[in-house]
């Protein structure tokens, strides 16, 4: 006879069990043992038909293939740029993926990114040794001018996104602020002092009350009531 | 560190505002709490927004200095737990903790706070030693401030353990409070471009051509300065910052209660 | 002549008060105070790790740090920075938590976590392995279970759980055994001894300890589960309706521990 020990969405810490019987099957944050589902990770249920898998609510960057993530330059190497990644890995960022137009051997690296500039890039491989590699080539891949920087939770970036980029889209229009989302919680916003703190604060919202209902209503309740204009209904999709 | 951050840092001032929000001479939320260590003669737990640290006390016995038979002395110590920021290595005191230790000393030592000759127990025999040191939990900018704070504050709650004049019991407090007849407080002024802020966030000291850290006594004098960062500073910058620092001062001094 | 305790029970720990998330520019961190001990702990990892050659190219490693404030101690000032027993217990602290540690997913890279205690009263490095592995799983680690570690003395053959510094300082034959155990399986992943104990009383105290160690895996799941819990609840006013619900079952020592944590 199988039991589930726990409900969807419960919040979960790593040794408990979540199911007893082999109808359930583990998934991502979780094992089994014997008949038993147990968690290994600090994370929200999620129970799907017999699926049991965790959601993590925590945890640093770790790369991943198809990532579009913010970089910071940290050096320059013979063929390309060292590139932070916020994480425990830096990434390679190699002269023949670092632009459409053509890098010359022995070409001034600094004339297109230098130390300590954000770039858009996108991850095309991480090997077993999280060797990570980049490129720059394909649309919305940039380096980054002006702006400021904030560290959001990696766990809550679908979030701050929204579905189909609902989320940022809405705080976009509300603030007027150019935004970007890396998937490894670095989010770069540019606009004029006082949106940008706006659109801050906003993003700080979602990744705090993430995992609650109406998360989109009081997004939009916090950014009507902070620039003073009304936020056209239409356009935003309820999660 | 992002290079184009110090640029969008001026941008916002220029519009009298900061990343969180503030004005350029506003604090963050501040509270000081003190006896919270069970173990020390005296301790305050200051935060100054998200910024902890604790500052504990404990006394020692011994022989003065020969250069002072009668004085006792203090002794502050300063480590940068790798426990409150990302960006403190373990290992040994790094220069910046050293830094941090002498300037709240001579913020103390400097004003005469404490009665040095009333640490004295004996003339050329015995005398107290009063260690002052300063631990961060969680450091998100302005540690200066809220050691200094929290400084004053222990030594305000602190009281001298029973001496029988061999041994200290530390487990039995008496009702003797330090002598403490002045109490000076730390603010720090940063210059970023042309500039001028208090309690810092990381980013802005990361971002910050010189620091201006300014002590002052209740009754408005200066009783020590310490100039930080790599940029000189112009006498009429020295002025304002002084000011500035002098009357966030009063601000800080209303968090300290009585004895 | 046989001790006894005034107070509490043979088998009862000291008040416990637990939390998650008190070192916000931390990955992960935890706070566990035990009667009058107090320990911090963070995380901050997996991140870059140098030099080079400490890296192990098939998992990222654990390293702790475990540290007294000088004004921690119920006598002198503790003079800073490491010593021969503060490296010992930091080792023993990592081997206590590392086998419920999965680091596999982090090759060459390391996990620090550093405890820091502000006061002590007994049983410090047991404090400061049940705040790292709060901390270890609030910075969201692969983990198979928490660890719980908890210290049995022994006074005149008289076993106690949980000694404070007078017990420890009794005049008589006193001996301290510190265990961390996974709770789930009940296997130890810390074991010392101080003293003199006979061998069935040793294996007394693993049992004796069973209690307590419940105690405190209870404590460290409601502080886990509290932070989020919170997180989530900050605007919708659930947080108070929670609060009153606990109340309601303060006759369940854990639960009020932890409720208390949350002050």
């Amino acid at each position: 006879m199988s039991e589930l020990l726990t409900k969807d969405k419960d919040i979960v810490v790593p040794g408990e069990i979540l199911a007893v019987g082999m109808d359930f099957l583990p998934s991502y944050g979780t094992y089994r043992e014997g008949d038993r589902i147990i968690a290994n990770k600090l994370g929200l249920v999620r129970i799907d038909g017999k699926v049991v898998k965790l959601i993590s609510l925590s945890g640093r960057y770790n790369p991943k293939r198809g990532d579009t993530i913010i970089g910071n330059v940290i050096d320059l190497a013979i063929s390309g740029w060292r590139i932070d990644t916020n994480s425990a890995y830096s990434a390679m960022l190699s002269i023949k993926d670092a632009s459409s137009e053509y890098i010359a051997r022995g070409a001034d690296l600094t004339q297109y990114y230098d130390i300590g500039d954000l770039v858009v890039a996108k991850i095309v491989n991480v090997t077993s040794q999280k060797l990570v590699d980049l490129t720059m080539r394909g649309p919305g891949l940039r380096k980054l001018d002006g702006g400021r920087v904030v560290n959001v939770n990696t766990n809550k970036v679908p979030r701050v996104i929204g579905k189909a980029g609902s989320m940022v889209t809405m705080i976009k229009r509300a603030t007027g602020c150019n935004i970007v989302v890396g998937q490894n919680g670095i989010v770069w916003v540019q606009g004029e002092p006082e949106m940008e703190i706006c659109a801050v604060d906003a993003i700080k919202m979602i990744e705090k009350d993430s995992h609650i209902n109406g998360l989109t209503n009081r997004i939009k309740a916090y950014l009507e009531k902070t620039t003073g204009k009304k936020i056209d209904t239409v356009e935003v999709s309820s999660q | 560190m992002n290079k184009d951050l110090r640029l969008n840092l001026i941008k916002a001032f220029e519009k009298g505002l900061r990343y969180d929000g503030r004005k350029l001479d506003q604090f963050r939320e501040i509270s000081v709490e003190t006896g919270v260590i069970k173990t020390a003669e005296g301790s305050a737990r200051v935060k100054i927004g998200e910024t902890e640290v604790i500052v504990g006390i404990k006394t020692e016995v011994s022989k003065p200095y020969p250069d002072a038979p009668d004085k006792g002395t203090i002794m502050v110590g300063a480590e940068l737990y790798p426990l409150s920021s990302p960006d403190f290595d373990p290992g040994p005191p790094s220069i910046e903790s050293i830094e941090l230790a002498r300037v709240i000393d001579r913020g103390i030592r400097e004003s005469h706070a404490l009665d040095f000759k009333k640490l004295c127990i004996e003339k050329g025999e015995q005398s107290w030693i009063i260690c002052i040191d300063i631990c961060p939990i969680n450091n998100n900018g302005n540690l200066f401030d809220a050691a200094s704070l929290g400084a004053i504050a222990a030594l305000k709650n602190a009281r001298f353990p029973e001496f029988d004049g061999t041994n200290i019991d530390y487990k039995k407090l008496t009702d003797v409070p330090f002598p403490l007849s002045r109490e000076p407080i730390e603010v720090t002024v940063l210059k970023i471009g042309k500039f001028l802020i208090v309690d810092p966030l990381p980013e802005e000291e990361a971002s910050a051509d010189a620091r201006l850290t300014v002590a002052t006594t209740e009754d408005g004098k200066l009783c020590a300065m310490q100039k930080g960062g790599d940029s000189p500073l112009a006498v009429e910058d020295i002025k304002t910052m002084v000011e500035l620092a002098m009357d966030k001062t009063k601000e800080l001094r209303s968090f300290l209660g009585g004895n | 002549m046989t001790y006894k305790r005034e107070g509490r029970k043979n088998d009862e720990p000291r008040k416990i008060i637990a939390k998650a998330g008190v070192i916000p520019r931390a990955d992960g961190s935890g706070y566990f105070k035990i009667g009058n001990t107090e320990a911090y702990a963070a995380v901050y990892g997996p991140r870059n790790l140098f030099p080079k050659f400490k890296q192990d190219p098939k998992k990222g490693i654990l390293r702790c740090n475990y540290n007294m404030m000088p004004f921690s101690g119920m006598g002198n000032r503790v003079r800073p920075g490491a010593n021969r027993r503060s490296k010992e217990i930091s080792m023993v602290t990592e081997k206590a938590l590392a086998p419920v540690l999965d680091l596999g997913d982090y090759p060459n890279s390391v996990v620090d976590v550093f405890i820091e205690l502000p006061q002590t009263d007994a049983g410090s490095r047991c404090a400061g392995i049940c705040a790292a592995s709060i901390a270890l799983a609030d910075a969201g680690l692969t983990m198979k279970d928490l660890v719980c570690s908890i210290a049995i003395g022994s006074i005149n053959d008289t076993l106690l759980v949980d000694l404070d510094y007078d017990e420890e300082a009794y005049e008589g034959s006193v001996a301290d055994i510190p265990l961390a155990v996974i709770p789930r399986t009940g296997e130890l992943t810390l074991l010392q001894m101080d003293g003199v104990v006979d061998k069935d009383n040793l294996f007394k105290a693993f049992e004796l300890g069973k209690k307590a160690i419940k105690i405190i895996y209870e404590v460290q799941k409601n502080a886990l589960k509290d932070k989020y819990k919170q997180e989530a609840s900050i605007k919708t006013g659930k947080a108070e309706d929670k609060s009153s619900a606990v109340k309601k079952e303060e006759s369940d020592e854990s639960k009020t521990a932890s409720k208390e944590g949350q002050k």
